[in-house]
């Protein structure tokens, strides 16, 4: 069997792939806007700004009734001029703070921002402290490169024996 | 001391499990909403029985009220239609209905067919006002009191368990 043929098959269902994807993608409305800018800042809502219905999708992900609408409104705000800050606070004093999946750093949040950090200092400690004790001759089960050599040897030479 | 040390892993694993059997019991769904003790915003929206009425806040606000989020296309709705019925009728507790994102006739006909427990009806066709009382879903209930605050947010069906453990404890508190 030769590459060739096995080829085949897989372009045939990356093109149906490729036809596909525009169909999928339909689902999406477009939206018509001003400016270039304004695009460019609603695509960055759409990814940053979470579905409230859905546990982990965003709005550009979501094609459940209420991501739609919350596109609708976001594309309404963008067009009213409305600035980021006010289309956050928009979205936060309707649905809190859940809808941000970058949540601002206060006295709530304070651990979710910091555990991850805190984690990391535990494991650089318990890491550091490892290595040192590794570092000191001689210490728990450690052996030297001498002693290793020594022994591998004598496997070897109770294998050759056996061999023979 | 050397024993101890042993120990330091199960120390760390039981707050830890803890915090997770907690985690576990908690429903991800119920989302605090973010309007508790807020005022109702503000609308102008058709009655969903009379399309030339318009209704607006100050329809609701006077006596204290349960602002029940509804749709004929919501299964759980119907559910928990039953239990509002009963609630109206029986305890005489005072029901508006935002019908939300629905067709006035297949509204309508459900309630013609099934009972209509609701004061006032709105009629959001858009999911406008439900939208400005951060409703992601339906059925979702309000407790609204006289002066128009919202005090507390139910999402999901209303029945006779969720208004005693619930819903009732807050509707006596307030005015």
């Amino acid at each position: 069997m030769s590459n060739r043929t096995a080829f085949r098959p897989l372009t045939g269902l990356a093109l149906l792939l490729l036809l596909w994807s525009p169909l999928l993608r339909a689902v999406i409305e477009t939206y018509d806007f001003a400016t270039e800018e304004q695009r460019q800042r609603y695509h960055h809502f759409v990814e940053e700004l979470r579905c409230p219905k859905c546990q982990n999708q965003n709005l550009s992900g979501s094609n459940s009734a209420i991501a739609e609408d919350l596109r609708r409104e976001l594309h309404r705000l963008l067009l009213e001029g409305r600035s980021d800050e006010e289309i956050v606070d928009f979205m936060v004093s309707r649905y809190g703070e859940f809808i941000l999946y970058r949540p601002p750093l206060d006295r709530h949040t304070l651990v979710l921002w910091a555990f991850p950090g805190v984690l990391l200092l535990i494991g650089v400690v318990v890491g550091v402290l490892l290595l040192r004790r590794r570092a000191v001759p001689g210490a728990g089960d450690e052996v030297g490169d001498a002693e290793v050599h020594r022994r591998a040897a004598q496997l070897l030479d109770h294998y050759r024996k056996e061999q023979s | 001391m050397g024993r101890l040390k042993l120990f330091l892993p199960l120390l760390l694993f039981i707050p830890l499990g803890l915090l997770l059997m907690k985690g576990l019991q908690l429903d991800p769904q119920e989302l605090p909403s973010a309007l508790l003790d807020k005022p109702l915003p503000a609308f102008s929206l058709p009655a969903l029985g009379d399309p030339g009425k318009v209704l607006t806040r100050d329809d609701i606000v006077g006596t204290k009220s349960l602002i029940n989020v509804w749709a004929t296309w919501c299964p759980t709705c119907r559910a928990e239609h039953p239990a509002l019925v009963a609630l109206a009728r029986e305890r005489g507790v005072r029901i508006i209905g935002l019908n939300y994102k629905d067709e006035r006739a297949a509204a309508l006909g459900w309630l013609a067919r099934l009972g209509d427990p609701y004061a006032l009806n709105i009629f959001d066709a858009e999911g406008r006002l439900g939208l400005d009382l951060g409703v992601y879903g339906a059925p979702e209930t309000f407790v609204v009191d006289s002066a128009g605050v919202i005090r507390y947010k139910h999402v999901g069906v209303i029945d006779e368990k969720v208004w005693q453990e619930n819903l009732l404890p807050v509707f006596e508190e307030i005015q």
